[in-house]
Parts: structure tokens; sequence; C-alpha cells
């Protein structure tokens, strides 16, 4: 399957159409709160249909408990904004994947004492490969997985052998 | 790890068209698959032999329990009669829970709860694989992305269950009794009833014998690299299913309904 990354600015797009996106470039995922959720890749669209905004949303993960929270945040943004009766839609397809995650959101992932992704998830049938993470401190790729799982459903747990720094990895998926 | 290609599914003739109530019947045996690994997964909490494990298992059971709340709200909408994915979940009997019997197997120590965790994997893998292509839209969209987190929870779980059979004496006794107890509920994983022949036929679901080379496949190079023997095949099946259950299900339900039904419609 060939993701698409969400398109931004699509042609006839208006300038309250890029309005929307500088609300949502605003609303921080609260679980990593460095990142806006623009920056995850998980806005699919915002438009106006009828007078009224529409958002599609998409999960990182189907259980993750900040899908819930992120709706809410998005919809008090929008009212903020002067946008009353946003409708925000869960679109499950194509499912999100960190490819996703901007250069911008990279960065400041790195920035923020997280490794970013460090491969693209382009071959679905990898099981059992490991990637090569750079720790976030000292930038060396001494490091060791610690657990496959780490403090949010996106992320593992590694440390770094040349500076022994813990660290979390946000992983590909 | 070998890697074979998904089971591409196709309606067979023109005329196949499942009906709703196969098809939420199909539907809630994924979900209730889902939510019962999930809550039995979540038992976990505050008690795994590590840190590191009391999050990587919680982290599995969210997973699931978010492909259950998926399927359930798709369940509810193709009933009709407007139970919501709550309703669904704490509102049904263990007779009218149609989840795989192994999924309710209790976690006993890690290694038997990781040893139900790769069976289980497997299977979902295999299956959400083939339902990517699914004629039902909304279940092959449900399908990729749980599909993504099915892999990885597979990756968990082959690596520990390789560890613990290749470990030491003892995690590889444990591990292999385990493996030789909870074989004979993987035997209704490829027992097809009405409910997937007809899902088959509709292009909805895999033919289970379709999806049953890859299974032991999977299973058969994880078992190799934890040095441990497949057990024998049993000739008999549990029917979880079509709703018949182990002792199991019901307490794990009573613990898991009690606070819905105690005080109905609870929030925080």
């Amino acid at each position: 399957m060939v993701a698409v990354a969400p398109v931004r600015t699509q042609p006839g797009s208006t300038k309250l159409e890029a309005e929307l996106w500088r609300v949502l470039e605003r609303v921080p995922d609260p679980e990593i709160p460095v990142l806006s959720i623009v920056d995850l890749g998980i806005v699919r669209y915002a438009h106006i249909e009828r007078g009224h905004v529409r958002v599609g949303l998409t999960p990182t993960y189907s259980g993750c408990p900040a899908t819930e929270v992120i709706q809410r945040s998005v919809r008090r943004a929008l009212e903020d904004a002067g946008h009353e009766d946003a409708v925000i839609d869960t679109v499950l397809s194509p499912p999100w994947t960190s490819d996703w995650l901007s250069e911008a959101g990279k960065r400041k992932l790195q920035a923020f004492g997280i490794a970013p992704p460090a491969e693209s998830v382009s071959n679905p049938r990898r099981l059992f490969g490991t990637p090569r993470v750079a720790c976030p401190k000292c930038a060396s790729t001494a490091t060791q997985l610690v657990s496959e799982f780490g403090s949010t459903p996106c992320k593992a747990h590694y440390r770094c052998t040349a500076c022994l720094e813990p660290f979390d990895y946000f992983k590909c998926l | 790890m070998s890697t074979q290609s998904a089971v591409r599914l196709k309606a067979a003739g023109s005329a196949a068209s499942a009906t709703n109530h196969t098809l939420m019947r199909y539907v809630l045996r994924l979900a209730d698959t889902s939510l019962v690994l999930g809550q039995r997964l979540g038992e976990w909490v505050g008690h795994a032999p590590a840190l590191e494990e009391d999050l990587g298992l919680a982290n599995l059971s969210l997973d699931l329990i978010g492909q259950a709340r998926l399927l359930l709200t798709y369940a509810g909408e193709l009933e009709g009669r407007a139970r919501s994915e709550d309703d669904l979940a704490m509102g049904r009997d263990g007779s009218d829970y149609y989840n795989l019997a192994l999924a309710e197997q209790p976690n006993g120590d890690f290694g038997r709860t990781i040893v139900r965790q790769v069976l289980l994997d497997a299977f979902q893998l295999k299956v959400y694989e083939a339902l990517q292509s699914s004629s039902d839209a909304r279940l092959a969209e449900v399908a990729a992305k749980a599909l993504k987190e099915t892999r990885y929870h597979f990756r968990y779980s082959a690596g520990w269950l390789v560890r613990l059979g290749d470990g030491t004496d003892e995690s590889h006794r444990r591990v292999q009794s385990a493996l030789d107890e909870l074989w004979r509920f993987t035997r209704e994983l490829f027992i097809a009833d009405d409910v997937d022949r007809e899902m088959a036929e509709a292009g909805v679901a895999p033919k289970l014998a379709d999806i049953e080379p890859g299974w032991n496949a999977l299973i058969d190079d994880v078992l190799r690299e934890a040095t441990l023997k497949r057990p024998p095949d049993v000739p008999y099946s549990w029917h979880g299913k079509r709703g018949e259950h182990t002792e199991h299900l019901g307490y794990l339900l009573a613990e898991m309904q009690f606070l819905h039904r105690a005080y109905p419609g609870a929030s925080w």
C-alpha cells in the first residue's frame, strides 16, 4: 500500500482554509506537546463545507487514548478562532504512518530528546529487522533497545551505550 | 521469519452478498477476540515481571481494545438497534460473546501469557492481512490499521517466546508446558462454520483453510527458533465463536462489566 501524506494546500484552497491550518498548527499533541497535530501528520483535511468547518483526523493507534483529547482541543481551538459547530471526522483509511511526521516535527522531537523514526516503513514485510537509532543527546548509534514499548503507544524505550542516557524512540509504523 | 503474500479475497459469483446479520456476527467475533484478549492482558498492569513488560503488555492491551472499539461500533451500526460499543461490550452475557476460546484462557505465568499471545498474534496477523482486500470497505480499513499494530505485537511476543524457549531450563520447561496445554484451543482457529463460509463466499473474509498454511509457517518458524516442540493436534474443538465458552469467560466478564452494570451510564 502506498500511503500518501496529507496535502495541505490543495488547488483552489482559500485564504480561510489556510487560516484553518494555522489554527490547527497551534494544537499540541497532548502526550508530546512539543509537536503540533499537523507536525504529527494526523490532520487529513481541513476545509469549509456548507458554511461549516470540517476537519478529518486520523488516529495514530487504534487505541490511542489521546484521540479524544485531541478532538476536544481541535474543537476548542476552532471555537476560539470563531468557528463554531465544526464537524470532526475520524478517518481510518489510509492508516496513519510515522512517515507522515513532518521534517519540522522530526527536528522538534530530536531537540526534545526523543529520537525520530529512523527509517521509512515502505517495506511491510520487515518483521524482525532492527533499525539503527541515533541517541538524541550525543548522536551516537551505539544504542540498545530496552523495550519495544515506551511511555506512549507510539514510542519504544532505548538506551545509549556511549553517553549512557536512556531515551524514547518514536517508533516506525 | 518467513514472509508470504496476503491472501486476496474475491467474491464467488455475482449474487453473493452477505446479510447484515451474518456480517454483524462475523464482526463481533473479531471484536470479541480482541476485547477479551485485551482485557486479559490488562490484568498484568502492575503485576508484570518487569516495568518494561508491564508497559509492553498494557500497550498490546490498549491496541486490542482500540481495535475492538472500532469493530463493536461497526457491529452496532450493522445491527441497526442503536447499540453503542459500550452497550455491546458491557451489556452482553458470555453466551452472546463470540471470541475464540483461546483468548479467554487465564494468564498463568508470563510465559503462558506469551504463548497465548504468539498463537493469537499470528492468527490475527493472517486474518487482518487478508481482510485488507475485503469486499466490505469498512472492515478493510479497520484491518489495514490493525495489521500494522498486530505486526508489532507479533514481533514482541515471538521475540519473547524465543528468549524464553531458548533460555534457561526453567523458562524452556514452563513455556513448553504452556504450549502443550494451550495447543488444544488452536483447532478452533481453523474450523469454519456457516458464518465463516458465507463471509468467504461474499469476499468479506478469507477462507480459513487459505490462511492456515501462513499461520503454520509463522508458528513453526518461531517454535523452531525457540527450540520448542509443536504439540500434536487434538481431534476435538471448542466453539467460542458460537458462544460456547470455557468457564473462564464468565469471571472475566464479571470483572469487566461490573461497574457499567452497577452504575449504568456512569462516566468520568
